[in-house]
């Protein structure tokens, strides 16, 4: 998409034409393009050649996998019919069978408050982290970058962490609460908080990229604006209401769009936490297509690519939504 | 609207990622050369590099067998996938050793080798150890070594507590002694129960300790087991984080000094001396007195089916050497094993006295996948798992979870 989209507007570099180039075929080119006016044939073949490298990456590593994975939905899979490659086609069947099983209301109610809730708290604390360190203050590049850390540790790191400290009985959390004088809360193995201890992780782990995304779009502010503002009498809050927040908006949709679809398919996390446990109750889309494809010794492919595709389909309807309110924004 | 095209690739490029790595496309993996004198061989043992005993003696019985061995280590919940993936691309290994449940699956998918078809006798093991690898009467891999769990107790609380060890022999006697070690301020047993196979394996030995049945969850002894997990947790005499606990951080539990008992298996002997307190073993008991059968852990030598057959002789030759009495007896002391052949374990008890009750442990041990389960095996236990979760949770009564659990196991579309 990239691609046609950069090759439209530069096009591919003129070569000189020679004299012999076919005029029949040239032609035949001119009526397709006719910004290559009669150039050499090679002119065509090299843009290919240029091109051939991209087509083949994209459908090794992109179409494909998906096509497997759309094949693997729609067919009868078990261990024998997997290793012999003889599934037969099965239609809807396994999406029959996830979106009947009493798992999948939980793991959509699940993933529908663990995405709204990150983006939500991950957006509001990373835009207020950004508005105050644009006040460039000393010691703020220090600070802002202290703030990354949980951007750069090894997700296993960081939510082996949280573990640990949620652990209820020897989590450093419950030994605060105690000292302040709060009993113990099980954090990750009440089914009422396990979700809720996941989300908070989720927020730590994403503050940095909002901030990091949020605290550049503010630098292309012009100044000007605010002193403008400040000449007229505008208090801060109503910089911020009138000129930071609406000039941030593309800044913004991209970080809420791309934190929505990282935030849909966080998996590791949740299973290093928590297992998506106890039960299913913090089990999302992800967590149970892993579940069902690698999580017992009989592995369920079918029905595990099945809920994948779901949720492919949930981040496709999501950014569709997005270019929507992007084609409206630009009218 | 250029940055909204270059996101939505940017999306769709994401989410195509994340949708097939989790949900398996298709994966390479390294297989064999069709090279006659190269034989490859995998195993679940990531921990041994090419300078340990285990890699040398896999070498060695290569060169005997007259070829070369190319091993390669994986992680274990690993492996069984990796088999089928290389499997189907028709590079399975000429030998591998897998993880007992997974070989019944192995089985099932059709790239198993029955061992009297590549000639590789299997008479001399205990019976309950090989079972895990008999699908319907026929033996499909050779046991490497047997582990099972038993009740480590901490000589110093139970004394705090005037706990006598020989006194546990029931569950009453069990939930007696717990109770007197909470009530010196000490703490009482940990274990796993984790959302996974692990938490399974930990259950089933108080499972069928009370004559569980696995193909009816739901029936009364099944509950009593279920329940007994339960009002530990309920009333403290088990910690609430054994939920999240996987045998390695329940050991850490145990390892802290403050627990009377941890349920833990074979492996855990080399570390259970390192602790820093004097503990001993007892086997689980079962409700009603005498020694709860176990499930049995430990990997089988298999033989993957191969297009060239010439080549089974040789990896015959190699399966046998691996187990070997002599060479048994060394690899299972490594891996802190006990030994699948009655003269091994001779030898092995004579050496090392404190093997002993494991021994009689895997003596009353049970194969997860025997008695005909196969492959049911590994759907009933994941909805075993869930009802424990279930239950010790409080979302769901002892009763009601396994119901839950018996239903959905037995609805499940193979």
């Amino acid at each position: 998409m990239t691609i046609t989209h950069a090759d439209g507007r530069q096009g591919p570099p003129a070569v000189p034409g020679g004299p012999d180039a076919d005029p029949g075929s040239a032609s035949a080119r001119g009526s397709h393009d006719r910004r290559d006016r009669g150039g050499p044939w090679s002119s065509r073949t090299a843009a290919w050649a240029f091109l051939a490298p991209v087509i083949a990456y994209l459908g090794a590593f992109y179409a494909y996998p998906l096509y497997r994975n759309a094949d693997l939905s729609l067919r009868h899979y078990t261990v024998r019919s997997f290793v012999q490659g003889d599934a037969p086609f099965s239609g809807w069947d396994n999406f029959h069978q996830v979106v009947r099983d009493a798992t999948f209301a939980t793991a959509l109610r699940n993933t529908f408050v663990f995405t709204l809730a990150s983006i939500l708290f991950q957006y509001g604390i990373g835009l207020a982290l950004a508005v105050f360190f644009n006040r460039n203050f000393r010691l703020a590049p220090t600070l802002r970058a202290l703030f990354l850390i949980p951007w750069l540790l090894p997700l296993i790191v960081s939510a082996s962490t949280w573990s640990w400290m949620l652990n209820s009985e020897s989590g450093v959390v419950n030994y605060a609460l105690h000292l302040m004088g709060f009993g113990k809360v099980d954090w990750l193995t009440s089914p009422s908080w396990a979700l809720t201890s996941v989300i908070i992780a989720n927020i730590w782990i994403g503050i940095p990229f909002n901030l990091v995304i949020l605290y550049s779009g503010l630098q292309t502010i012009p100044a000007e604006l605010y002193e403008a503002a400040s000449l007229d009498g505008a208090n801060t809050w109503q910089q911020f209401r009138r000129i930071t927040f609406p000039l941030l908006r593309p800044v913004s949709a991209i970080t809420v769009l791309l934190g929505l679809i990282y935030t849909l398919k966080v998996f590791d996390l949740i299973w290093i936490m928590t297992r998506g446990g106890p039960g299913d109750a913090s089990s999302t889309l992800a967590t149970w297509s892993y579940r069902l494809g690698f999580g017992s010794l009989l592995p369920a492919f079918g029905p595990g690519a099945a809920v994948g595709n779901i949720l492919i389909l949930i981040a496709l309807l999501f950014g569709l939504l997005y270019i929507q309110v992007q084609r409206r924004q630009s009218r | 609207m250029r940055l909204t095209r270059t996101a939505l690739a940017a999306v769709a490029v994401c989410t195509a990622l994340a949708g097939a790595a989790a949900c398996g496309g298709s994966g390479g993996a390294p297989g064999n050369s069709a090279d006659a004198g190269t034989y490859t061989f995998w195993d679940p043992y990531p921990q041994f590099d090419g300078s340990s005993a285990w890699a040398k003696l896999v070498g060695t019985c290569g060169t005997r067998a007259g070829v070369t061995v190319k091993r390669t280590a994986y992680d274990t919940t690993d492996l069984g996938n990796k088999a089928l993936l290389a499997a189907q691309q028709g590079n399975a290994p000429d030998v591998m050793l897998v993880d007992n449940p997974v070989v019944s699956t192995l089985v099932d998918a059709g790239i198993l080798n029955k061992m009297t078809e590549v000639g590789v006798p299997t008479g001399s093991i205990q019976q309950n150890i090989i079972g895990a690898g008999v699908v319907g009467g026929a033996p499909y891999g050779v046991p490497i070594g047997a582990n099972t769990l038993a009740l480590y107790y901490n000589k110093n609380v139970l004394a705090a507590a005037h706990v006598d060890p020989a006194s546990v022999t029931t569950w009453d006697a069990l939930t007696a002694a717990l109770r007197k070690v909470k009530a010196v301020g000490r703490k009482g047993i940990t274990f796993s129960a984790i959302g996974t196979e692990e938490g399974s394996f930990q259950f089933l030995p108080w499972f069928w300790g009370a004559k569980g049945d696995l193909t009816h969850l739901d029936d009364a002894d099944g509950q009593a087991a279920l329940s007994l997990w339960k009002d530990w947790v309920d009333q403290g005499l088990a910690p609430n984080d054994v939920l999240n606990n996987t045998q390695t951080t329940s050991w850490q539990e145990f390892a802290t000094g403050q627990y009377a008992f941890g349920e833990n298996g074979t492996w855990q002997l080399a570390n259970a001396k390192k602790a820093g307190f004097p503990y001993g073993v007892i086997a689980i008991p079962a409700r009603d007195g005498g020694a709860a059968p176990a499930p049995t852990g430990g990997e089988f030598v298999t033989v993957p089916v191969q297009k060239d057959t010439a080549r089974y002789a040789t990896s015959a030759k190699i399966v046998s050497c691996l187990t070997s009495d002599a060479n048994l007896l060394s690899t299972d002391t490594t891996l802190s094993y006990v030994a699948p052949t009655q003269s091994v374990q001779n030898q092995q008890t004579s050496a090392a006295a404190e093997l002993k009750p494991w021994v009689e442990a895997v003596a009353a041990a049970r194969g997860r996948t025997s008695d005909g389960l196969g492959t049911r095996y590994p759907v009933i236990s994941q909805q075993l798992w869930g009802a424990v979760q279930a239950a010790l949770s409080g979302s769901k009564s002892p009763a009601s979870a396994l119901e839950a659990a018996q239903k959905a196991a037995a609805n499940h579309q193979s």
